[in-house]
């Protein structure tokens, strides 16, 4: 026999005031466990969504990022020659050199004055058809021969002298802006773009850091890394470009899960032991009412039930309030060093339906942990004794 | 304090109550002091630098070289006292799981500019003898298992190819800001392997006159302004708080955690001190008819709150302190010298004095306040 649940639900309104208190303790729990892993998560996504899995990045031998990269003319030559490399409705190979170059910038408002490294990113006019998602939203691409730069659409609202017609100054030079671009929430948002051929003089370079080329038959991946690491007249590694730019993610993705993980953990070792203090105090008082339900011919299983089920609808009350709470936090910006590639990534705080299901789930263990031993008291209480 | 016996025997009554709250209490206490500790950490991170020493770095950006002939013209300017440079070498390590950064400097005027590295002298003069030597950090010991004299190989990924150096010396930071996990070699042994001219990563320069430090910044970037490699000088101590800033606003984050925490075991602190209450409304009746007064009622319930309060704090954050401080816990070398500071173990103690106020002040004012003839009327 199952003891109904209008008796639990009307037995929670008698404690007002202690169930709130217990359900806004998980619910303050729950709220930091979106959030944080809303940060992680919205981190890895930016990164993640950065390159397309039919484009292949090339570094040169050893390096792990762009930055440590350096690729000279004539390597490029030889891999636009490569019969891996697709072409464009021009013939000409989709093949993007690209010159890499972080440049420290003042940030700007409320969210923190101090330095940002900012991505500029030299590009070629093939850039726009080799990498993926790329959409001028504002203004037009950058004239070749000018000293003109487009900007990533996250970069524009954080640092000063981003707008359309404004200059910005660095490497010694003052550029203007011309355009504004998205790139489907991923990492290029956070870059400033400008052609080669300015930029790469303006920093000393004469060489590139990358070249990401389009793939001619995107299964065939394998032989052509294969093919470019084992060519003698080039020393480069070939990623698959969506895989390389997940990879940078890992290092910051993985601490920002764990202390996630970490911090809510401990936190809900507190909330925990508020519940536990809620059950067992509602337990002893109620003890008359368990011993009448217990000679009524309940058996102890469902008495234990009953409580498990009390204590697992405040938390999840308290699980769905914090899930209210944790929601305006989604689609907020915030940025921070990537150390991984030592640049400034502006990504979005990502509340996921997959993740609200977890901090409900969280929340009910946080309650079924919590009064499982109290429950486990009143379903062993003796029943003369109580009655007394 | 007489009433001390009263106000133990009231806690010892539910012991599992008192344990459970006073556990919860010091656990957010733990968390709070972790969370102010990783601001505090970085704010001493920027604060930590000579106010003799500027760092030089190229003024288009910070990741470009400055060319190696500046040296010299440094050396010459009026006010400096020392010039050494560092370039970033970026290399791996066996499965590079973790990470340590490693520099090829000018040894001799770099451990000069650095006295807080201290190094045992016959190490050091082993270190400055050998080109292929390397001076790493007294953790590093610890992390790898390396010893002095072993051959270690890196990848190099900025400089490509394998390097093998040789353990001469081991450092010890003076100052706990400083990195104990660092390595440091010699330049000329970049130099002679890449073939190609040298080149600073940036400078570090000493000067005779801390006091003007500005003045002598903006004489150095003047030499070089209309050079090939312009230069932008500041102190050392900008130069570590730009790195700090670079995380975000860590501050806001860790600020909202930690306000989320305090608010959390108020809720789980008042909640169990309103459930006691709420059980002895007989005792204070009888309490008051025996000849309490009002006010050492009030003043019993607020003792009771407050050492669950100072009992989580002492746990909590005495716990926190003591756990940094013997796991050396640097946060993988982004966190060096991570300590809970006073003034945060000041700030947890504030907090759990509020709480005891906050948690208290309603029960204690009920049972002030109770009418007797009415509570006793209500006992079971």
């Amino acid at each position: 026999m199952r003891i109904p649940l209008s008796y639990n639900a009307r037995s929670l309104l008698q404690r007002p005031v202690s169930t709130a208190f217990t359900a806004l303790g998980i619910a303050l729990v729950v709220a930091v466990f979106i959030g944080m892993l809303a940060l992680a998560n919205g981190f890895r996504a930016a990164l993640v969504r950065t390159g397309s899995p039919q484009n292949v990045l090339v570094l040169r031998d050893g390096a792990d990022s762009e930055l440590s990269s350096a690729i000279d003319r004539g390597t490029v030559s030889v891999l636009s020659s490569s019969p891996h490399v697709a072409r464009g409705g021009d013939g000409r190979p989709l093949v993007s050199p690209e010159a890499y170059v972080v440049i420290p910038l003042p940030r700007k408002g409320f969210d923190t004055t101090g330095l940002a490294n900012v991505v500029v990113r030299g590009v070629s006019p093939a850039v726009w058809s080799v990498r993926a998602n790329l959409d001028v939203v504002a203004g037009r691409r950058p004239e070749s021969g000018r000293p003109e730069i487009c900007v990533g659409e996250k970069m524009a609202a954080r640092f000063d002298r981003t707008g359309i017609g404004e200059t910005l100054r660095f490497g010694g030079r003052d550029w203007t802006v011309v355009c504004r671009f998205t790139a489907g929430g991923s990492a290029f948002e956070s870059e400033i773009w400008g052609e080669n051929e300015q930029v790469m003089p303006a920093f000393r370079r004469t060489e590139f850091q990358s070249v990401t080329f389009r793939l001619k038959d995107t299964g065939a991946y394998e032989e052509a890394k294969r093919a470019l690491e084992t060519d003698r007249r080039l020393a480069v590694d070939a990623y698959r470009e969506a895989q390389f730019y997940a990879q940078q993610s890992e290092l910051l993705g993985s601490i920002l899960q764990a202390l996630a993980i970490m911090i809510t953990g401990i936190m809900a070792a507190g909330a925990v032991f508020g519940a536990i203090n809620t059950m067992y105090a509602a337990v002893a008082t109620r003890s008359p009412e368990i011993a009448v339900l217990l000679t009524l011919g309940f058996p102890p299983r469902s008495v234990l039930a009953s409580f498990l089920v009390e204590s697992a609808l405040i938390a999840l009350a308290g699980g769905v309030v914090g899930a209210l709470i944790a929601l305006p936090v989604n689609g907020l910006v915030t940025s921070t060093t990537n150390w991984a590639s030592f640049s400034e990534l502006a990504f979005t705080f990502q509340i996921t339906p997959g993740l609200l299901l977890s901090g409900l789930a969280f929340a009910l263990v946080m309650g079924l942990v919590g009064g499982f031993f109290p429950a486990r008291r009143a379903a062993r209480q003796p029943v003369v004794q109580a009655l007394r | 304090m007489k009433f001390f016996h009263l106000v133990l025997a009231n806690l010892g009554r539910h012991k599992r109550r008192t344990f459970l709250t006073i556990a919860s209490v010091a656990l957010a206490l733990f968390l709070f002091a972790s969370l102010q500790t990783v601001v505090t950490t970085l704010e001493r991170a920027a604060q930590f630098g000579s106010a003799r020493r500027l760092v030089m770095t190229n003024a288009s950006g910070f990741i470009l070289p400055l060319p190696l002939s500046y040296a010299n013209r440094l050396r010459a300017t009026e006010g400096v006292s020392n010039v050494t440079w560092a370039n970033w070498f970026g290399g791996k390590y066996g499965d590079n799981k973790t990470f340590f950064a490693q520099f090829a400097v000018d040894p001799k005027s770099y451990l000069e500019v650095y006295p807080e590295m201290v190094v045992p002298e016959d190490q050091k003069q082993a270190f400055l003898r050998e080109r292929s030597a390397a001076l790493i950090g007294v953790r590093l010991l610890d992390k790898f298992g390396w010893r002095v004299g072993q051959n270690i190989t890196l990848q190099g990924t900025i400089f490509p190819g394998d390097w093998t150096f040789t353990i001469r010396g081991v450092y010890t930071p003076s100052d706990p800001i400083l990195n104990d996990d660092m390595m440091l070699f010699h330049h000329e042994y970049l130099e002679e392997r890449i073939g190609r001219p040298g080149i600073a990563g940036w400078y570090v320069i000493e000067i005779d006159d801390a006091d003007n430090a500005a003045g002598a910044a903006k004489v150095m970037d003047d030499q070089f302004r209309n050079s090939s490699a312009p230069t932008k000088t500041g102190t050392e101590q900008a130069f570590n708080a730009s790195f700090a800033t670079m995380w975000g606003n860590v501050s806001l984050l860790m600020g909202t955690i930690g306000m989320a925490v305090v608010f959390a075991i108020l809720l789980v602190s008042a909640n169990a001190m309103m459930m006691s209450a709420r059980e002895r409304t007989g005792e204070v009746a009888v309490l008051k008819t025996i000849g309490f007064r009002d006010r050492t009622l009030f003043g019993l319930v607020m003792l009771e709150a407050g050492f669950i309060a100072l009992a989580g704090a002492l746990i909590g954050l005495g716990g926190a302190k003591l756990l940094y401080r013997l796991t050396k816990f640097n946060g993988g070398g982004f966190l060096p010298g991570f300590d809970v500071t006073p003034r945060t173990l000041l700030l947890g103690t504030g907090i759990a004095l509020l709480l005891m106020l906050a948690s208290g002040l309603v029960p204690a004012l009920r049972a002030a306040r109770l009418p007797v003839v009415q509570a006793l009327r209500r006992v079971e």
